[in-house]
C-alpha cells in the first residue's frame, strides 16, 4: 500500500463532491449519536464515522443506475447514494418519515430508487446476493456494475469464499469492498485471521489481483473504484478491494469500544478522513470559502431533517401487517 | 394426455415457463449437462442452453444467494438445491433473506423465485432423507407448495414461477417415478388450493406429497374391509393453507386424522389440529388424530419403511379410533 498522496487528476468538482459527500456523512453520523443520547433512536445502530472516505469514494465513482448492498453499517453507503438524511434519521427514529417507514431500522436501509439494494445483517449473505444481481446484469447484458461492501470480520465466514469463487466462474460485473476497520465486533481481525490482510491476501485464492488501498484517502479510493468499475463494465469480472480504515466509535451505538488498546484512536484521528482531506484541498488552492459554504448547507440539511424527524409521527399501527407478500398483507390461510 | 412420471412433469413445467418468460433460468449442481441428480431437468440445457440452465459449484449459499439477488433485480430464477436437507447449509436464505426482504423495505423489494427441494424419505438415512416442510412452514414470507401427483407438478411448478413471492417447492423424492395422466398444452393451478381426491362422509384424511397415495389407499381398504367412508384431501400447500376446505370437511365427516412424513413435534398436522380445535371444536366427534413418524432421526434402507406412516398404520388407526 503507498502511503503517500497521489499525483491527482481528479476534476476539481469531483473532488468538491466528495468532500461534500464525507462532510455530509460525518455530520449525519455524529447527528444520529445525538439523536440517540436524547434517547430518541431505541433501536440499535451502527456508525460509520472514520469511515467515510470509503462510502464517498466509491459511490462517486458509480454511474447512476449501479446497485449498492451494503451492511448493518449502512447509512454511509445509503446517504452516499444520494437519500436524504431525514429518510435515514427517520428510520432509525422508527418514523412514518422514514426510508422504510420504520419496518427495516438501522440496519436495513434500502432505497431501491437510488439503487441502494439493502443493507444486510446476516454476515456473508450479501456478497452473495450481490453475485446475483450482477449476474443479472452479465444475462440482461446491462451496463450496471454492483458494489459489494462489507467488514473485515466478514472475510472468515464461509459467504465470502463461496461468493468470491462464484463471481470469478461467472466473470459477474461485481466489486466486492472490504472495509477493514481493524476489528469485527470487538476482537481484532488480526487475532482471529489466518493472513494479515483479510481480504487481499485471500485475493490470489482465486486468480484475483491483490488490491491494498488507504481507505481514509477518498482520493484515492475513487481512483481504485473506477478501475474496478471499468474493469466491471469491460466484461472483464469482479474485483476485491481491501480499504485500511478505522472506526471513530464503538462497534454499534452502546459501544465504548474499551478494548482498543490506549492511542490507538488518537493515532487514527491523524487520518481522519474528513480533516485530512479538508487539508488537501485547501493545499491544492480551494478556497476555505467554498468549503465552509458545503459545509453550512450540509449542516443546514442535517439540521433540518432532525426538526423533521422530530415532528414526524409513528407510522401507523395497521403499515405492520403489510407487505409480509407481494399481495401487499400478510394471510397466510384462505 | 400424455402420461408423464412426476420427474418428467419437472421438466415439463420448467420448459413451459422458459418458453413462456425469457427472464426465468434455471440453476444449481448437476443440473445443465447432467440433468439434474434425480434426472428431473433432462433435456433443459439441450433446449434452452448454458446462458439459461446453469451448473454452480457446490456453493449453496453462493447460489441461492445469487438467485435473490438476480429475483430481486428481474429475473426469475429457479434453483435445485437437490436433497431438502440441504436447506440446513444455506438456510440464512430461507429464514432471514427471502422472506424478509419485501416486508423489511417496505414494499420496494421483490423476490419472486422458486427452491426446488428433493424432500422426504428414500431409504438414504438420517441426513438425505428428511421431511422439511414443517421447517419452511415457520417462516412468514415464504409459500410452500407440495405436489403428489405429475399433473399437480406441471400445475403448482408453474404457478410458483409465476408467484411473486419466494416458493419453496419441494418434491418427493419416491415420487419421482411415478407416473401420471397429464393434459397437452399449457397448464396453470392455484397456489394455496387443496383438493378433495376421495369424498368421504365418516371422516376426513388429510395428507401431503407421498402420504397421499397411501391415504387413498388406506381409504379404499377401510370402505371396503369395515365400511369406514373417508374423505381425503391433498393440502398441496402448507403457506398459504386451505383452512377453508379442511374446516368444510371436517364440519361434515366430524372426525379428522393428519398423515405426515415429517417427526412429530411441530408438523404441519399440529398446527391444523389447533386451528380445527379453535374453530370447529363442536363439529368433532371425538379427538384429532396424527399419524407421523416418531422423533427420531430416520434409519437407512429398509428401517426407514417400519417409521414412516405406510398404508397399514392408516387403515390400523383409523379403524382403532373409529370403533374406540
Ligand atoms: C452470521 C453472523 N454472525 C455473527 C453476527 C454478529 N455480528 C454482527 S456485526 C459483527 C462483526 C462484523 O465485523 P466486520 O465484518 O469487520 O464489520 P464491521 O462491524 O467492522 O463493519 C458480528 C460478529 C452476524 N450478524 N451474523
Ligand atoms: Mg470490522
Amino acid at each position: 500500500m503507498s502511503k503517500k498522496t497521489p499525483a491527482v487528476d481528479i476534476a476539481e468538482a469531483t473532488r468538491l463532491e466528495m468532500y461534500r459527500s464525507q462532510y455530509r456523512l460525518r455530520e449525519a453520523e455524529q447527528r444520529a449519536f445525538d439523536l440517540f443520547l436524547q434517547n430518541l433512536v431505541k433501536g440499535t445502530s451502527h456508525l460509520s464515522l472514520g469511515q467515510e472516505a470509503i462510502a464517498a469514494g466509491f459511490a462517486t465513482a458509480m454511474k447512476p443506475g449501479d446497485l449498492t448492498f451494503c451492511t448493518y453499517r449502512g447509512h454511509a453507503h445509503t446517504l452516499a447514494r444520494g437519500v436524504s438524511v431525514e429518510k435515514v434519521l427517520g428510520e432509525l427514529m422508527s418514523r412514518d418519515n422514514g426510508l422504510m417507514r420504520g419496518k427495516g431500522g438501522s440496519m436495513h436501509l434500502t432505497s431501491v430508487e437510488h439503487g441502494v439494494m439493502g443493507s444486510y445483517a446476516i454476515i456473508g449473505a450479501h456478497l452473495c446476493i450481490a453475485c446475483g444481481s450482477a449476474w443479472r446484469a452479465q444475462y440482461q447484458g446491462a451496463q450496471d456494475v454492483t458494489t459489494c461492501f462489507f467488514g473485515d470480520g466478514t472475510t472468515n465466514i464461509g459467504a465470502f469464499h463461496e461468493a468470491l469463487n462464484f463471481a470469478v466462474i461467472w466473470k459477474l460485473p461485481v466489486v466486492f469492498v472490504c472495509e477493514n476497520n481493524l476489528y469485527m465486533e470487538y476482537t481484532p481481525i488480526k487475532d482471529v485471521t489466518a493472513v494479515p490482510q483479510p481480504a487481499a491476501d485471500r485475493a490470489s485464492a482465486y486468480g484475483l489481483e491483490r488490491i491494498l488501498i488507504d481507505g481514509n484517502d477518498a482520493d484515492v479510493v475513487y481512483q481504485t473504484a473506477q478501475k474496478a468499475y471499468a474493469r466491471a463494465r469491460a466484461g472483464e469480472g469482479p474485483s476485491l478491494i481491501e480499504c485500511l480504515t478505522y472506526r471513530h466509535s464503538g462497534h454499534s451505538r452502546a459501544d465504548p469500544a474499551k478494548y482498543r488498546p490506549e492511542g490507538e484512536l488518537e493515532e487514527w484521528k491523524k487520518s481522519d478522513p474528513v480533516k485530512t482531506y479538508r487539508a488537501r484541498l485547501l493545499s491544492a488552492g480551494v478556497k476555505a470559502s467554498v468549503l465552509d459554504a458545503i459545509e453550512q448547507e450540509v449542516k443546514k440539511e442535517v439540521d433540518a431533517a432532525e426538526v423533521a424527524c422530530k415532528a414526524a409521527p409513528p407510522p401507523p399501527a395497521d403499515l405492520m401487517f403489510t407487505d409480509v407478500y407481494a399481495d401487499g398483507g400478510c394471510a397466510w390461510r384462505n | 394426455m400424455a402420461e408423464l412420471t412426476y420427474r418428467d412433469a419437472v421438466a415439463r413445467a420448467i420448459a413451459q415457463e422458459m418458453e413462456r418468460d425469457p427472464n426465468v433460468v434455471l440453476l444449481g449442481e448437476d443440473v445443465a449437462k447432467a440433468g439434474g441428480v434425480f434426472k428431473a431437468t433432462v433435456g433443459l440445457y439441450e433446449k434452452f442452453g448454458p446462458k439459461r440452465v446453469k451448473d454452480t459449484p457446490i456453493s449453496e449459499q453462493a447460489f441461492m444467494g445469487a438467485a435473490m439477488g438476480a429475483a430481486m433485480t428481474g429475473l426469475i430464477p429457479i434453483v435445485d438445491l437437490m436433497f431438502a436437507d440441504f436447506a440446513a447449509v444455506c438456510w440464512d436464505f430461507f429464514a432471514n433473506e427471502f422472506p424478509k426482504s419485501r416486508y423489511m423495505t417496505n414494499g420496494q423489494v421483490k423476490c419472486p423465485l422458486v427452491i426446488r427441494l428433493a424432500n422426504g424419505s428414500a431409504r438414504f438415512g438420517a441426513q438425505h432423507c428428511q421431511s422439511v416442510e414443517n421447517w419452511c412452514m415457520m417462516i412468514p414470507g415464504l409459500k410452500v407448495v407440495v405436489p403428489s401427483s405429475p399433473v399437480d407438478v406441471v400445475g403448482l411448478l408453474a404457478a410458483s414461477v409465476r408467484d411473486p413471492d419466494p416458493v419453496i417447492f419441494l418434491e418427493h423424492k419416491s415420487l419421482y417415478a411415478v407416473k401420471g395422466e397429464v393434459p397437452d398444452g399449457e397448464i396453470i393451478d392455484t397456489i394455496g388450493t387443496a383438493k378433495t381426491l376421495r369424498p368421504g362422509k365418516d371422516a376426513t384424511i388429510l395428507a401431503l406429497a407421498l402420504m397421499v397415495p397411501r391415504a387413498l389407499a388406506a381409504a379404499e381398504r377401510l370402505k371396503a374391509e369395515s365400511g369406514i367412508d373417508c374423505e381425503v384431501i391433498d393440502l398441496r400447500s402448507l403457506l398459504p393453507l386451505d383452512t377453508r376446505t379442511i374446516l368444510e370437511s371436517v364440519s361434515r365427516t366430524g372426525r379428522l386424522f393428519t398423515v405426515e412424513e415429517n417427526p412429530r413435534l411441530c408438523g404441519w398436522g399440529a398446527e391444523v389440529v389447533s386451528i380445527v380445535a379453535d374453530e370447529a371444536f363442536y363439529d368433532l366427534d371425538g379427538p384429532p388424530v396424527r399419524i407421523t413418524t416418531p422423533h427420531i432421526p430416520l434409519p437407512p434402507a429398509e428401517l426407514e419403511d417400519l417409521l414412516i406412516p405406510s398404508v397399514d398404520r392408516i387403515v390400523e388407526t383409523v379403524r382403532r379410533t373409529m370403533s374406540a
